[in-house]
């Protein structure tokens, strides 16, 4: 079938390369997926025929595992995707508060993407950051932790112009009863 | 437990760049990888991990050794081990310290451990969302592989073994060992039915053990210092260092490496700083969501260790505790939970697909001021028919954080219900998603 998206010669070589890592080609679906995800954007009926094609599955195989998945994403979405976790711990340091405050500052609602299609905002399940909480995920990567409606509103206007957030490594808790005096 | 203070971290200690492979080999890396493969047999790892009373740290606290001992002799074909990076189950951040901060003991205790049950390759299965942490798990990888510690002839030696690192892409249930497996083929995560164990028909049909990227942690520290060395560390029948990941409203939190065993009370007040704002303690989910939670007049004397919790109601999990102060509201903090629940329940058994909806549905109608009293025993009544029977213990984790809460913070429940006494009888809701 002809397709409008296609794999670069490199690509294909990556792809080789991960077959390698696993006995049966079905395996290398999650990975390549990932890899379609990275180029294309979404997995659109078109990358998901292309990554049929590439490992010799059915789409509707390949469809089937896109969306069991929650970080595949199988619609169109904004050019950031902020996934705010409002799971346990977060929650009850306020993130349902930073959920509605995003909604308000950007005009949509939670799961929408704004009309000039630069964000999309969806609540999350925990993102396994509770000690830095409340804490967001930056287009299925970056962490942006210790939110409040200030670094919140910092953060949109960082992306307004083009900045992405750098890694921020969150240091162990202080061990201060290490420095006492032994009573 | 008279002695924490002295206790210095093991797993993550404070050594600047450790994720390096030079400055963890200056440390003492990679020497109990040496040792084994010159000197032990596999059998010998299994007994002196068994001997060392370690413990599983992803959440069911089975003896780690002898799961081990459950792999069949190898037969010349793949055999496999799979670590567990899926650390999605709410409350637990433990896992990805270790990914960041000490990458290579993960590495030397997988190796270790994969030697030990003979296996021909690794898959360290890593959640979607620790994308910047795969990369830093990549980068040790190719460290210890130019070193010669992963790949063909181990160190000179005729043991052979590859090690891949396979990224998640949001699936709680990916987290449970079966699952997990059936994401590394390929597939929608749908947990299998056991028996077969996976140590009988594991990946790809072939024999396989599941570890959690903690406990494996754990193995170089137990060759390096003796089986009797760890089994002083912390309670007794659950020794060793414990990564307590403290969250939710302490004024310190973080991951904090202590003995295991300490007091719940002193976690709270003396490691992680007290409640927030001085208010005083509501509630303490002891290991992650799944783990009841402990009403602040139940943890007096109660310490983090199996034995203990079980005695007062609750369980170890992950050691992911999530502290609440006085001003939490229950009936919020349970709706949330339970909805977590039903988002991850992955649709295969119909008592947990229709289960968890239903509890959603009717705790959302409590929250709301519409619940009628009975609707506290229908809760309980869909725990009963959730609980064991279904394939994996995804339904069980649902159903205990409600029934319990419900139990043990009754009166908030029910001061919510009377608020509706006389409303409108509402039609049941149906159960479509
Ligand atoms: C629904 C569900 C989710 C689970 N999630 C995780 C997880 O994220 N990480 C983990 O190590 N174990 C998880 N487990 C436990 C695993 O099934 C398995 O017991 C564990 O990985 C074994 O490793 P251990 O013996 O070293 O603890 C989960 C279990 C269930 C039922």
């Amino acid at each position: 079938m002809a397709t409008e998206y296609t794999f670069s010669a490199e690509e294909l070589a990556r792809i080789a390369d991960i077959r390698r890592r696993y006995p049966t080609a079905r395996a290398a679906l999650m990975p390549v997926l990932w890899m379609a995800q990275e180029k294309f954007g979404w997995l659109s009926r078109g990358v998901i025929e292309l990554v049929a094609q590439t490992l010799g599955l059915s789409p509707a195989e390949v469809y089937g595992v896109a969306t069991f998945y929650t970080m595949y994403h199988t619609e169109a979405h904004g050019r950031y995707v902020l996934d705010l976790c409002t799971c346990l711990s977060c929650q009850v340091l306020g993130a349902e508060e930073l959920l509605h405050y995003l909604e308000e500052r950007l005009g949509v609602r939670d799961g929408q993407t704004t009309p000039d299609g630069l964000f999309t905002i969806r609540h999350t399940e925990c993102l396994g950051a509770c000690g830095s909480g409340p804490v967001l995920m930056l287009n299925n990567r970056r962490y942006v932790h210790r939110l409040s409606r200030e670094r919140l509103d910092q953060l949109l206007e960082e992306l307004r112009q083009g900045r992405i957030p750098e890694f921020e490594s969150i240091p162990l808790p202080e061990r201060h009863w290490e420095n006492e005096e032994p009573s | 437990m008279t002695n924490w203070k002295a206790y210095r971290p093991l797993l993550l200690p404070p050594i600047r760049g450790l994720d390096r492979i030079e400055v963890y080999e200056q440390h003492g890396g990679y020497e109990a990888l040496r040792r084994v493969l010159a000197e032990w047999t596999p059998a010998r790892v299994i007994e002196e991990v068994k001997a060392s009373g370690l413990r599983g740290r992803g959440g069911a606290g089975f003896s780690t050794g002898l799961k081990w001992s459950f792999m069949p002799p190898p037969d010349g074909r793949p055999r496999y081990l799979c670590v567990n990076g899926d650390e999605s189950e709410p409350g637990t951040f433990k896992d990805r310290q270790i990914l960041e901060f000490n990458p290579h003991l993960l590495i030397e205790g997988a190796l270790i451990a994969a030697y030990a049950i003979q296996a021909t390759a690794i898959y360290l299965y890593i959640r979607g969302e620790y994308a910047d942490w795969i990369d830093r798990v990549e980068v040790a990888l190719l460290q210890a592989r130019e070193r010669g510690y992963i790949g063909e002839r181990v160190l000179g030696t005729d043991w052979s073994i590859a090690f891949y690192v396979h990224r998640g892409a949001g699936a709680y249930i990916c987290g449970e060992e079966s699952a997990l497996m059936e994401s590394i083929e390929g597939k929608r995560a749908y947990p299998r039915q056991k028996p077969p164990f996976p140590a009988q028909r594991g990946l790809w049909g072939r024999p396989t053990t599941i570890n959690n990227v903690e406990t494996l942690a754990n193995v170089p520290l137990i060759i390096r210092h003796g089986a009797e060395w760890y089994n002083q560390i912390g309670a007794p029948k659950h020794p060793g260092p414990i990564l307590y990941g403290i969250s939710g409203h302490v004024n310190r939190p973080g991951v904090y490496e202590l003995p295991s065993g300490m007091p719940i009370e002193t976690l709270i007040y003396e490691v992680a700083g007290g409640i927030r704002g001085g208010k005083r303690l509501k509630a303490v989910i002891p290991g992650g969501s799944s783990t009841p939670p402990l009403r602040a007049d139940q943890i007096a004397g109660v310490t983090m260790d199996a034995e203990s919790l079980r005695a007062a109601g609750s369980m170890m999990g992950t050691a992911g505790m999530v502290v609440l102060d006085e001003d939490t509201d229950m009936v919020r903090v349970l709706v949330r939970i339970a909805e977590f629940y039903h988002h991850e329940s992955c649709g295969q058994c119909t008592p947990c697909r229709e289960g968890t909806g239903w509890l959603v549905k009717i705790l959302r109608r409590i929250e709301r001021g519409e619940g009628k009293p009975a609707d506290l025993e229908l809760l309980l009544e869909i725990c009963n028919q959730m609980e064991g029977r279904t394939v994996c213990a995804l339904a069980d984790a649902a159903a205990w954080p409600v029934r319990h809460t419900i139990q043990r913070f009754r009166e908030e429940f029910e001061a919510r219900c009377r608020g509706s006494l006389f409303s409108v009888p509402e039609p049941i809701p149906s159960t479509s998603q």
